[in-house]
């Protein structure tokens, strides 16, 4: 905004034309809003385009040039659900939501410990958790293939679990400890001075004000969850595959027909996309460990 | 007793990252391979020695550089534009920003198959029919360009995320500066680069290191769009580690592999990370 009435108004001292100024004072707002317009609308047109081919017949996906009015059909998705997609849509659900439940349940304590009463070495303790998200995945992979064949683990939904925990926990612990730091020290103070114990104050004072921060870590911990590929990939086949292992499944035994794949990866993808336009303010805080509010 | 309420979560993280990379140093050490059985034996650094010989490994570590710094860079940039944008008043601020928010939440592999499918391909895709007015014929972008193929779905993918940081640091810059500067009759470019650049600095480095981190990591992308090819050009570590360990069965020389991708991330991000946090001040716990 200030940006481009400052270019109008710079355009008015320098103008030759008296009536210039007006109208690229008006002209330049709306250039802008319609160029971000064509760009947000630009950058969703392939979400957009999954969903519009997830329901098309195969004839009008596969097209050229494309096919843009078309009489929709639900004839893809009965496919895909006749492909067996129910098992994996289960194993999705249950690894993201235990996992979630199990991150939540260890990083909140662990969050506390980190802000509010702090213990020594908190700092270090911080940058270990952040520390173990740097190193890279793979280089992991291995071990963790021979420690849990030797377990008798492979194809197991809780190896998916504990390593979704894992893999979750570092960034729930640093977005749960920013929550916990704005609650204001006062509170705590006069809770301690009516003579509250601790976990009358945590639950009565503490809990209202950072119940949002933890519903916001969820999402998170659900979005990460649900998207990972690397370990399922790896680790299950039939019986523990989760959604992502089920599309490259369904593509390899089905072929790359474009109206069938569209409505398998449109019925991956959907349930993050929802969560995260939820959560759209808090990914930032989370990708970023809680350094970026 | 105060340390209670941290110890599960600790030892948790401790017990499930730290001891695979462990066991990784230690596998590096043997020949190993898992379709021999009984092959596995001490060989110290000749797996290593190998690994340095490569060629092809050489070139996927080069690859890796590119995929991620590109990636990087390119979403920073179009990130920085797209907050620039975002950052007025205007009718439906709230759903072009949902509209950009939507590709970094769409599953990778979905995404991947729909870059690889109907927006990429030759014949049928959207990408050619778009550029059809231009001249561009039925070019195969995945076999004629297979590393720039792959980076566009990432940077489409991790521009939001940028978008998103950046919003987030313009939204926290002093507005009386910039009044200030304007009264002073400062020009628009000269308030973006006097004053709003240095404030987005530290938020452009968290970016940058932030998405390092993660795509550094990128394997659904290769996977499904190019699996590395053809040969070895549009293969990362990850997914160069991977056909080692799960195509070729040779667990020490792919945990060798791991171990230096560990040590060179290690040199970079202790460094890099240690630096943006200290400017975002984490440190700020004390309370």
């Amino acid at each position: 905004m200030t940006i481009t009435t400052e270019r109008g108004a710079r355009a008015a001292s320098s103008g030759p034309a008296d009536d210039e100024p007006r109208r690229s004072r008006r002209t330049g707002p709306v250039l802008l809003t319609t160029l971000t317009w064509i760009l947000g609308i630009g950058f969703f047109f392939p979400v957009l385009w999954m969903v519009l081919t997830a329901f098309k017949t195969e004839g009008d996906a596969q097209s050229s040039p494309p096919t843009f009015v078309f009489s929709p059909t639900l004839e893809q998705f009965r496919t895909v659900f006749d492909a067996g997609i129910g098992p994996y849509l289960a194993n999705s659900l249950g690894a993201t939501v235990i996992s979630t439940v199990l991150v939540l349940l260890l990083a909140t304590p662990a969050a506390f410990a980190l802000s509010l009463r702090p213990v020594e070495k908190t700092q270090d303790v911080l940058f270990f958790f952040i520390s173990t998200k740097m190193l890279p995945v793979v280089a992991a992979i291995v071990p963790i293939y021979v420690v849990v064949n030797n377990l008798r683990l492979l194809d197991n939904i809780w190896t998916l679990i504990v390593l979704y925990t894992a893999m979750n926990l570092p960034i729930a612990v640093w977005m749960m400890r920013s929550f916990f730091l704005e609650v204001p020290v006062e509170l705590l103070e006069a809770a301690s001075m009516d003579g509250a114990s601790l976990m009358r104050t945590l639950r009565e004072v503490v809990l209202p004000i950072i119940s949002p921060g933890i519903f916001a870590t969820a999402l998170i911990c659900v979005i990460f969850s649900w998207n990972e590929f690397f370990f399922a990939v790896n680790l299950t086949s039939a019986n523990a595959g989760t959604m992502p292992t089920f599309l490259v499944q369904f593509v390899t035994s089905q072929g790359l027909y474009f109206a069938q794949l569209s409505a398998a990866a449109t019925l991956a993808a959907l349930p993050v996309i929802l969560a995260g336009w939820v959560a759209q303010n808090k990914l930032v805080q989370g990708l970023s460990f809680g350094a970026v509010k | 007793m105060r340390r209670a309420p941290l110890l599960p979560a600790l030892v948790f993280t401790i017990i499930v990252t730290q001891i695979p990379f462990l066991l990784t140093i230690f596998y590096s050490l043997q020949s190993w391979n898992l379709v021999r059985p009984g092959s596995q034996q001490w060989v110290w650094f000749d797996n290593y020695v190998s690994v340095f010989q490569d060629s092809q490994f050489r070139g996927v570590a080069l690859n890796t550089v590119i995929m991620t710094l590109g990636s990087v860079l390119i979403a920073v940039v179009l990130g920085l534009v797209l907050a620039l944008l975002l950052n007025r008043h205007f009718v439906g601020r709230g759903v072009v920003r949902t509209l950009l928010v939507t590709p970094f939440l769409i599953t990778p592999v979905a995404a991947a198959l729909l870059w690889k499918t109907t927006l990429l391909d030759p014949t049928y895709g959207l990408v050619n029919f778009v550029l059809s007015p231009f001249g561009v014929g039925e070019e195969a972008w995945i076999s004629d360009f297979p590393l720039a193929s792959v980076m566009v779905a990432l940077i489409w993918q991790w521009t939001p995320f940028m978008m998103l940081l950046l919003l987030a640091g313009l939204q926290s810059m002093p507005t009386d500066q910039i009044e200030a500067a304007r009264m002073d009759g400062a020009g628009a470019w000269a308030i973006f680069r006097e004053l709003t650049l240095p404030h987005l600095r530290r938020f452009i480095e968290l970016g940058t290191v932030l998405g390092a981190i993660y795509l550094v990591n990128t394997f659904d992308a290769v996977y499904m769009i190019t699996q590395g090819g053809p040969g070895t050009a549009s293969a990362n570590l990850p997914f160069y580690i991977y056909q080692r360990a799960f195509l070729g069965f040779d667990i020490g020389q792919s945990a060798a592999m791991g171990v230096v991708v560990v040590v060179m991330t290690i040199i970079v991000a202790t460094f890099a990370l240690r630096l943006v946090f200290r400017s975002f001040g984490a440190a700020e716990g004390s309370h």
